[in-house]
């Protein structure tokens, strides 16, 4: 027998899906439809004239060597983000969770950095490690490390990944809480009876019964670092030293809206649209499969 | 809740729109000023108000450079530009060639009947903003050109006499030598590395930094930045990089705060550092002029300026374009011209600025004020010290920074980061000329 609701009639489905339909439509199709649109032409700043050009944008980036880099800037920035926002939310949710007294007190402390904006989390993380006043950089100074992301492409890039994903630590803190709270703790009782001990616990039951939720965030912490971390990049490192920050979506600003390159813009926006497309279909297909619900 | 916000929103509007209900004729100006530079430019605005009753010049402030020209083509776009915008010289060519979006200066105080004489203003800082046929397209507003900043209690501490000659590059790089030896740890630094060392080094060397005497003779122009002028002196700057000689601190201004703090003994920065240099330095410090190289080129040609001019939009009446040429006459009258001179640092547009200033014996009770005017009109501008128009500027200044941090991180050789820059911008150079065809 089918759980299902149905409806008579088309009009009120329509009715009830409209909102979320135009939202789309508004926010989502119409700009995405103008990019791809506007992708094909290189117009003047003014929007005097524009040129069609067909596909001569995207001909334009693709036989760029410092776009091409740009990818894999992209791919090891998300990854790193993805890996440093996510294991330590997880181990500082397991502690959390097996706390009795003063739990709501540490739950507190750990979201709090959530409510940080990226571009804020930039300045203080770049206050932290400036490499003339910053406290840390002094610190690594006195252990004889000459901090200094200024010129050092593998410096910056671990500050940037450093602080995007720390504000991210309190959101993924949060998910994974709650789940290790919906785990049943007659089934990891039964296995401390069965004499496994608490790591065993962990890896052979919690964490598959976490596994909805770490897919979960596994998608949203990727799109969060494509898109999302921006701000950060732009107020620690502006994409350099060379380019070794300049993510995709940097690029699609400093092209569009310094360097007033509105075709090109367009053409990366719409690249970084399949790019993210695809990304999501291979988590579903792929990683999905071994997801538990 | 939400109805005292409606309140609080038409409350808002209608305190915006008295403004339009006066019989004067409204002018808008768009600039990129905060702080001590915006309330000068307010009171600036404020006093030519005060000066008539025919028009209202209402400022707005929005946003740095960058900010304020990309406000400036959205309200275009959207048919609600401002009279009068302010472009940085970087953004020079991207006004130019949106013909059908500017209205020339010239034209406008032609048609204004205000008064104008184009002879008024210094050469090399018009020159930039200059047609080839010698119209002037827009006003030039704030200036300045980069000058050398000497920490003289650094140099004693280091035991380098502080009056050491400093005019060449072969001097200055003894200097460095020295400072490094009495123990400085930051001889060196400098801001906008790209302006300073290459775009002003070209100038002042008359050699070019891109063909079609920079850009102002046509579109299809080429960079040359990777001269043999150019190399060398990056491949010096290169090796002071790398022995702890040339800090390097970031791509904008960031050397300032080293140099502020007393940290640093030399600084190459533009001369309107003046303002925060004097109020900051807790040590005794000296202007001199940007060294050159002894021998190279015809050094020292003259420098080039940098700062922003003053862009009047299409789309008017031509009553307003009236009240938009008495005002850019008054900011060009000569006591308006001294007293900004005075305060900010910045060049006098006029010489008859620069003469008043010096007859009120500002450059001497200011000693070094005076370098960066010198520097600029010591000889008529060439081909190649006259500016650069360059479309997509910003991004090739872009491109220039990642190269020269691969010289001084040692990644890459001057000549090879040079080349690399020339064909990363040409790419650039084409794509805009096809835009603006």
């Amino acid at each position: 027998m089918e759980k299902r609701v149905t409806f008579k009639g088309w009009m009120l489905p329509l009715l009830l899906i409209a909102p979320q339909v135009l939202v789309s439509a508004v926010f989502f199709f119409y700009p995405a439809g103008q990019a791809i649109w506007q992708s094909l032409f290189i117009p003047d700043p003014f929007g005097l004239s524009s040129q069609y050009v067909g596909l001569g944008n995207f001909e334009f980036l693709l036989t760029d060597k410092f776009y091409r880099a740009s990818f894999v800037t992209t791919a090891v920035f998300s990854i790193l983000v993805t890996l440093c926002s996510m294991i330590p939310a997880l181990f500082l949710a397991v502690l959390a969770d097996r706390l009795i007294k003063g739990s709501g007190v540490y739950r507190t402390m750990l979201i709090w950095p959530y409510a940080v904006a990226p571009a804020v989390a930039g300045v203080l993380w770049l206050f932290m490690f400036n490499t003339r006043v910053g406290v840390i950089s002094w610190y690594l100074g006195q252990l004889g490390y000459d901090w200094n992301h200024v010129l050092n492409g593998g410096e910056a890039m671990g500050l940037v990944v450093v602080a995007s994903a720390w504000g991210r630590i309190s959101y993924n803190f949060l998910f994974f809480f709650a789940a290790l709270q919906a785990v049943p703790r007659s089934v990891i009782e039964a296995a401390a009876i069965d004499g496994a001990r608490f790591w065993r616990r962990f890896f052979t039951i919690v964490l598959p019964l976490l596994s909805p939720t770490t897919f979960f965030l596994l998608v949203v912490n990727v799109v969060y670092a494509f898109f999302e971390t921006f701000g950060v990049i732009h107020t620690i490192t502006g994409g350099g030293p060379q380019q070794s920050t300049t993510i995709l979506v940097y690029k699609v600003f400093s092209d569009g809206f310094v360097g007033q390159d509105l075709g090109s813009s367009s053409a990366q926006s719409v690249i970084l649209l399949i790019v993210v497309g695809l990304l999501t279909v291979v988590q579903f297909k792929v990683i999905e499969k071994r997801v538990h619900y | 809740m939400k109805k005292t916000l409606l309140g609080a929103l038409a409350a808002s509007t209608a305190l915006l729109s008295p403004a339009m209900a006066t019989a004067e004729t409204e002018i808008q100006f768009w600039h990129a000023f905060t702080g001590r530079l915006g309330e000068l430019v307010k009171a600036q605005v404020e006093d030519f108000n005060a000066s008539q009753d025919t028009y209202t010049v209402v400022e707005s402030h929005k946003g740095n450079y960058s900010e304020t020209l990309n406000a400036g083509i959205a309200a275009f776009r959207a048919g609600e530009q401002p009279h009068i915008l302010m472009v940085f010289e970087v953004g020079t060519a991207t006004m130019m060639s949106a013909g059908g979006a500017t209205k020339p200066v010239y034209e406008v105080m032609a048609e204004s009947g205000a008064t104008f004489d184009p002879d008024a203003y210094i050469g090399s800082v018009k020159g930039y903003y200059t047609s080839t046929d010698g119209d002037m397209l827009s006003l030039p507003f704030n200036s300045s050109t980069p000058v050398l900043w000497v920490n003289r209690d650094a140099f004693e501490a280091a035991g380098v006499d502080p009056d050491t000659d400093l005019s060449t590059w072969q001097k200055v790089g003894e200097t460095l030598d020295a400072l490094k030896a009495g123990g400085e740890d930051c001889p060196l630094v400098t801001a906008w590395q790209s302006w300073i060392h290459l775009e002003n080094f070209s100038a002042y060397h008359d050699v070019p930094f891109a063909s079609k005497d920079n850009g102002f003779a046509g579109l299809d122009t080429e960079l040359m930045l990777n001269g043999e002028a150019q190399v060398a002196h990056l491949t010096a700057m290169g090796e002071w990089a790398q022995d702890g000689k040339f800090i390097y601190t970031g791509r904008r201004n960031e050397g300032g705060a080293n140099f502020r703090s007393g940290e640093c003994a030399l600084f190459t920065e533009s001369s309107a550092g003046y303002a925060g240099i004097k109020a900051e330095a807790e040590f005794d410090f000296d202007v001199r002029p940007l060294p050159y190289w002894e021998g190279v080129g015809n050094a020292p040609q003259n420098t080039i300026i940098g700062g922003a001019s003053l862009w009047v939009l299409e789309g008017h009446e031509a009553e307003e374009y009236k009240g938009v040429g008495e005002f850019l006459a008054y900011l060009s009258s000569t006591n308006v011209q001294a007293q900004w001179h005075q305060d900010t640092g910045y060049l006098p547009i006029t010489a008859a600025a620069g003469d008043a200033t010096k007859e009120a014996g500002f450059y001497d009770e200011n000693p070094g004020t005076d370098v960066a005017v010198m520097q600029m009109t010591a000889k008529e501008p060439t081909a190649n010290s006259k500016g650069l128009r360059l479309g997509s500027f910003d991004q090739i200044r872009g491109i220039i920074d990642e190269e020269l941090e691969a010289i001084w991180s040692g990644d890459k050789s001057a000549q090879e980061a040079m080349d690399s820059a020339k064909e990363r911008g040409d790419a650039l150079l084409r794509r805009f000329e096809s835009a603006n065809k």
